[in-house]
């Protein structure tokens, strides 16, 4: 029988203790003697979100197919597993083969969101690796970070020994070689660091010094050893069919959040939304081909049982054989107990046709994102979603036998004005009138549902809205108070609801997303004081943060509200993403003048991410 | 068709409840391909039910789940392929064609056996004291517990749930009680009644339980005849 880390006295006690043991269906299994690599891949969060995370599969499944590497799972523990863990001294493990991390190679995190970052330092801090790489010995694993955040990844410099920037396919098998190569001839840590800083993708932080201005903005950021490359540019797919996608999906057996076969339909977006930061740091968009998807769509299903499979994509609609895919996934599954769900779709007669075929009509609810309020806001974040066409959708899909819609905000955009404001009252009346005007008494089933929820804007690196200010808590919450206010105005404010996000996790968010080196001291700070599971809102405790930046001597503003000039030099700035500063800097210029964009199909913009030499860029280019 | 399948759940399953093992059953059925039968309706479910829910933290080898299929392969085919579609720990041990008017397993529940020991640390101080002791207190004539209901607690009397109680050799201890919807007794809470009976604390974590197999009682009066679940069907060749 495997053995357990943990004994039963304290998986009896905590909440879902299946979190802990492994033994999923399509875990790996390998001899841990018999590979020259051991892998920990942590998603800092609780197993039920960290197992909802595609890239974090796609990985898992790739490393493992090499002989020589065995990859295993690591997650955040629970608050209640925290607590018995530290009294207990309990080192941290992975699921797989139950071993503690400080005994691999290698501690991989997937960073997707700025609020996990206190969870990093726990992870580490349970596994007993010094939280500082300066202070990490031969014996300790190499903790190297990826995802989205590590495209400014100064705020989490020291913790790290190294970060992967861009899609981990690519070059993770050079990065392995180098290892192998570098333990059989006995060398150090640092010549692995050394050697590994050469690797496209690849930053090493302890390689490169700052210098700060007198104001305390970036006056250089450089290399301080001979032959480490000036910046770091993103790797990617170029052909998305060539990268392996997941053979087998690990199956939990309790529910998480992504409880379905999740199928990655296309990476990158042509939308250009100037808020949105994956739809620039994944771009060229890239496709995958129908048989491709076609062949792991039926593989999936078979290998994991699961009853669900949904399409994965920034959107949907934009796939270009989308059609046929659908068609596909309906006539193949539908009706064997298989349910079909496609989110981020536009709204319009072809998906609620489809919808109305996969979905109870009764039971679901239809989700728009315009944004913003009014068209003049959405022209300045470039978002090509106009009202006549939401309330086209909205016509159509109530004469179809919805009845409840969810539209999505943002409040705090740059040139945000109180009539934007109102719009998002107002939008959401009409789309309620649009209901009681298309669908006759007899038909109706009570009244409709239009949920509209807000977020607060966050300004994000490789976006053209890097440069702009952030609102403060007050600001936000003022915008958040005048929406509401205008709901109670509304006629048909009974079938409408208003929710907004909290305030202090966001200004947080906004610091930690465009933060530099010195917003690791407080990061620490805020661990050592007590910060963890920061983005859930029942552990959130914003009081701790607010102290540990008084304690560091950082000043929120600087990196919240502060207008930033045109030629400053942003931390993240030593990244190639692809999309070029002067593309951003000529977009965040367009959103000022509330000038649209047209979308990479439309016409090229000449971001930069046709450098990459794929995707949509060379569309019918042949 | 109607299909009864036996099972054992071990090791690390023992931590996963019951309503994950329902869903886990769902998808081992389609990893199986086992070509069961789906509900009619818009959103579809397949034809399955359980037994006896069992307890976190317990192991057995007396689990049973009902399916319906439509067609199927001879049990030692079945049984193949869905063991090649479960994880470590959950095995198939029979899979048995039901005559079609045979109620469901749920329905019929009566009794069950376990065997329970002490976990390492936790023995009573003098083991021969403390069987004899457990032995003469269950044939007692009655044995009256607070049983938490809905409303708060009640007095019971579970000594007619007990069928049967004895030491085996290795410190363990077996008895067979009353299991299923009319009378349910955990095994726990005859140690604990006893524990109680003695003045004595029985700690949270003292006890390893192991179901060993769940039973039907085809007798009409009040002399029950116990027989396996599994008894009512028969290999498909």
């Amino acid at each position: 029988m495997r053995k357990l880390a943990l004994n039963d006295e304290i998986l009896l006690s905590v909440q879902q203790p299946a979190r802990y043991i492994g033994n999923e269906m399509n875990a790996v299994v390998k001899d841990p003697n018999r590979v020259a690599i051991r892998f920990a891949m942590c998603f800092p969060d609780v197993y039920e979100i960290g197992m909802s995370h595609l890239g974090m599969q796609i990985l898992y499944d790739m490393f493992n197919h090499r002989e020589d590497v065995y990859c295993e799972r690591v997650f955040s523990p629970w608050i209640d597993l925290d607590q018995q863990m530290r009294q207990q001294q309990i080192p941290l493990f992975a699921l797989e083969s139950q071993d503690p991390v400080r005994d691999f190679d290698f501690l991989g995190f997937t960073i997707q969101y700025e609020m996990c970052y206190t969870n990093i330092l726990q992870v580490l801090d349970l596994s007993g690796i010094p939280l500082h790489a300066k202070e990490r010995g031969e014996q300790d694993p190499l903790v190297i970070g990826g995802g989205p955040c590590a495209y400014n990844p100064e705020p989490l410099a020291p913790f790290f020994d190294l970060f992967y920037i861009g899609e981990g396919e690519t070059q993770y098998d050079v990065l392995f070689d180098l290892y192998k190569k570098i333990r059989t001839s006995n060398k150090s840590r640092w010549d692995f660091l050394k050697e590994a800083a050469q690797i496209p993708g690849i930053y090493v932080p302890a390689f490169y010094d700052v210098s700060y201005h007198e104001d305390g903005t970036i006056a250089s950021f450089q290399p301080n050893q001979e032959g480490i490359p000036q910046s770091v540019t993103k790797e990617l797919v170029v052909n998305l069919d060539d990268a392996p996608y997941i053979e087998n999906p690990i199956v939990p057996f309790i529910k998480v959040t992504q409880d379905r076969v999740v199928l990655e339909i296309q990476r990158g977006c042509i939308r250009g939304c100037r808020f949105c930061q994956a739809g620039n740091i994944y771009r060229p968009l890239r496709e995958h081909s129908l048989e491709y998807l076609k062949k792991y769509a039926y593989q999936m299903l078979n290998r994991t049982g699961h009853e669900e499979i949904s399409l994965s994509s920034l959107s949907s609609s934009d796939y270009t054989h989308l059609k046929e895919l659908v068609t596909f996934l309906i006539e193949e599954f539908h009706g064997k107990g298989v349910n079909i769900s496609l989110p981020s779709l536009r709204i319009d007669a072809f998906s609620l046709d489809v919808m109305s075929k996969v979905q109870d009509v009764k039971k679901s609810s239809l989700t728009f994102a315009p944004e913003a309020g009014t068209q003049r806001l959405r022209d300045v974040i470039n978002k090509g979603l106009t009202e006549e066409v939401i309330l086209k959708g909205a016509a159509e899909a109530f004469r179809g036998g919805w009845n409840r819609v969810k539209l999505y905000f943002m409040l705090g955009l740059p040139t945000e004005t109180p009539k934007d404001i109102e719009g998002i009252a107002l939008l959401s009346e009409k789309v309620a009138e649009t209901f009681y005007n298309e669908v006759p008494k007899e038909n109706r089933h009570g009244r409709v549902q239009v949920t509209a929820s807000s977020s607060f804007f966050v300004p994000k690196p490789f976006t053209p809205f890097q440069w702009a200010r952030m609102c403060t808590r007050e600001e936000f919450l003022q915008r958040a108070y005048a929406v509401k206010d205008k709901f109670k105005e509304m006629k048909n404010k009974k079938s409408l609801k208003y929710i907004y996000h909290d305030a202090d996790v966001t200004i947080l968010e906004g610091v930690l997303a465009r933060g530099d080196r010195k917003v690791a001291a407080v990061i620490e700070e805020a661990y050592h004081k007590g910060a963890l599971y920061d983005s859930w809102s029942e552990y959130f405790r914003n009081e701790i943060w607010m102290q540990a930046f008084e304690d560091c001597g950082v000043d929120i503003d600087f990196y919240t509200t502060r207008e930033r000039k045109p030629d400053e030099l942003f931390p993240w700035d030593f990244i190639d993403a692809g999309v070029t500063k002067d593309f951003l800097l000529r977009e965040w210029q367009n959103a000022i003048c509330e000038k649209e964009t047209p979308n990479c199909r439309k016409r090229c913009s000449g971001c930069g991410a046709r450098s990459f030499g794929g995707g949509v860029c060379f569309e019918n280019q042949n | 068709m109607k299909i009864r399948i036996k099972f054992a759940k071990e090791g690390a399953m023992k931590f996963i409840g019951h309503l994950d093992m329902m869903r886990y059953f769902q998808k081992v059925m389609r990893r199986a391909n086992v070509d069961i039968r789906y509900s009619e309706g818009f959103s579809p479910h397949q034809i399955m039910s359980f037994a006896a829910p069992l307890g976190v933290g317990i192991t057995s080898r007396g689990e049973y789940v009902d399916i319906e299929v439509l067609s199927t392969d001879s049990s030692a085919k079945m049984l193949q392929r869905i063991n090649a579609a479960m994880t470590e720990g959950v095995e198939a041990l029979s899979y048995k064609r039901l005559p079609d008017s045979a109620e469901s397993a749920m329905a019929i529940v009566a009794a069950a056996d376990y065997t329970l020991s002490f976990r390492k640390g936790y023995e009573p101080s003098n083991w021969d004291d403390f069987a004899t002791g457990l032995t003469r207190f269950a044939q007692k004539d009655q044995i009256l517990i607070m049983k938490k209901t809905k409303k708060g607690e009640k007095e019971t009397d579970i000594r007619p749930w007990i069928y049967q109680l004895e030491i085996l050799p290795g410190h363990l201890i077996k008895m067979r009680v009353a299991a299923g919807s009319v009378a349910n007794l955990k095994p726990e809470l005859v140690l604990q009644a006893y524990f109680d009976n003695q003045k004595q604390e029985l700690a949270k974590f003292a006890l390893l339980i192991h179901r060993d197999e769940v039973y039907a009682n085809s007798s009409k009066d009040d002399i029950p005849v116990f027989f396996p679940l599994e008894q009512l069907g028969e290999d498909i060749e």
